[in-house]
């Protein structure tokens, strides 16, 4: 009884003692969260969705001494399409703001992919892809499909605003390339260019609401009327502490004709360059295995979308 | 030392006003502050569902939302669902499919079906699937659900 009693009391302060206290603020302007971060001691905190963030804070995991909602930033939730130049995805938008949005589904169909894998209709909701890259997840579905899009941060800091490719943003599981006072205001996704096409799939043993055991993302540009690469580009999630670019796949495929030998051997060049680790989702044996069978089915997913046409 | 906030928000058509601490989430501040027990907490980390409300009519874990996030918004509760007249027909179809064994679950899972007929009036039941995706029942599977829903939206 006395055990029972001990441990009722412990779930109860557990859950109560949940999150530390932390302070609140809703700031309006980009400029405003750069004052609060360098005010904040270091133990300020962006929320965006606050699926990752809650719940390491109730983990224990990361500590807050300041939440800065940026929600009500126009800039950060907003999503712009500019045919001549990029798309631009708000650091805050949320994963279903972005999967409705007609010119992602029109010019993005790569990026919904990946998008609307994350989590569940609950999490959709809330779950902003800025947030999904600032977790630095290696498992992390979007970053895979940003990369191959190539996508760049728009990074604010005390400094001024820069840039950042995506491939470059995280740099360990769970670390990502912000500096001190910095944080991602946006995201940029260049405008696909006619003969370009994207895809990214992942393989989880349930068919939703997963963490990827592997996830592959690959985007074509064609020439000679769908026939020939012009170049093309690979990514993989969940076989290296950071979600992986890798260039050595995609030159492989650049000027090449489009072969099932051809896209078969950017497969395996990927696999070869994967280095994954056997963790409670899968063996590094199988996520080896899965990392050529996905390579191959994103880049098909690729090449269908840019209206490519396999030669014998 | 906790500084406590003011936060006016709309809860089932009512304004409602309470103080609570950032750190609280809208589940805590639902059941403990404003006494609406229907909302269960299960994971308490946005896995199980068994939290769902909607907030400004979207779905979320209310768990993984902070009580501070709704100031001037509206959130609707499994509270909010049925009307003086009677059960909602997603209630009313749960009891008849009996569509759940503890119970517990049960909230999140009719919160999460409304959410889906009120944009998708008539889903196939692979989209019944694929929404509920987030919401766990540990008891009796998930094919009696499915038909409730189902059946509640050829009614």
């Amino acid at each position: 009884m006395l055990h029972a009693t001990s441990i009722m009391a412990s779930i109860d302060s557990t859950r109560r003692s949940g999150m530390q206290a932390f302070d609140y603020v809703v700031p309006k302007k980009v400029e405003e969260v750069i004052t609060l971060l360098a005010n904040g001691n270091g133990d300020a905190r962006i929320l965006c969705g606050g699926t990752d963030l809650l719940v390491q804070l109730r983990e224990g995991r990361r500590k807050a001494g300041l939440v800065i909602d940026i929600k009500s930033i126009p800039e950060l939730t907003q999503i712009k399409f500019d045919p001549e130049h990029e798309l631009r995805i708000g650091a805050a938008a949320s994963c279903s703001q972005i999967c409705s949005d007609p010119n992602v589904i029109k010019h993005y169909p790569g990026l919904v992919d990946a998008i609307k894998l994350i989590g569940g209709v609950q999490i959709q909701n809330r779950a902003s892809v800025g947030g999904n890259l600032c977790n630095a997840s290696p498992a992390a579905d979007s970053i895979p499909a940003l990369i191959v899009h190539e996508a760049v941060c728009n990074i604010a800091g005390p400094n001024g605003v820069h840039t950042l490719p995506v491939e470059e943003f995280c740099i360990a599981p769970g670390q990502n390339a912000l500096q001190a006072g910095e944080f991602l205001v946006s995201i940029n996704v260049p405008t696909p260019k006619e003969k370009f096409g994207a895809g990214y799939l992942r393989f989880i043993p349930r068919n939703e609401m997963d963490i990827a055991v592997v996830g592959a993302g690959a985007s074509v540009f064609l020439a000679d009327e769908g026939k020939r690469f012009g170049f093309a580009k690979v990514a993989l999630g969940a076989v290296a502490p950071t979600p992986l670019f890798v260039s050595e796949a995609g030159d492989f495929l650049a000027e090449k004709a489009v072969t099932r030998e051809n896209i078969k051997e950017a497969a395996r060049i990927a696999q070869s360059i994967a280095r994954p680790i056997t963790d409670l989702r899968g063996t590094a044996e199988h996520r080896k295995h899965l990392c050529a069978v996905l390579v191959e089915r994103a880049l098909d997913k690729a090449i269908e979308r840019a209206g490519g046409q396999y030669a014998q | 030392m906790p500084n406590k906030m003011h936060i006016t928000a709309t809860i089932n058509g009512e304004e409602v006003q309470f103080l609570c601490e950032p750190r609280q989430s809208l589940l805590e501040v639902l059941r403990e502050t404003l006494g609406l027990m229907g909302t269960k907490e299960g994971c308490n980390n946005g896995n199980c569902g068994s939290c769902n409300v909607t907030l400004d009519g979207m779905l979320v874990n209310s768990c993984l939302v902070l009580a501070v996030e709704i100031q001037g918004r509206s959130v609707t509760t499994i509270e909010g669902i049925a009307t003086a007249e009677g059960l909602h027909p997603l209630q009313q179809k749960f009891i008849e499919h009996a569509a759940l064994q503890c119970g517990y679950c049960t909230p999140g899972f009719i919160v999460a079906s409304k959410a889906l007929l009120d944009q998708n009036p008539d889903p196939s039941e692979q989209e019944v699937r694929e929404w509920l995706a987030g919401n766990l029942c540990r008891c009796t599977g998930y094919d009696r659900i499915v038909r409730a829903v189902l059946d509640a939206a050829d009614s």
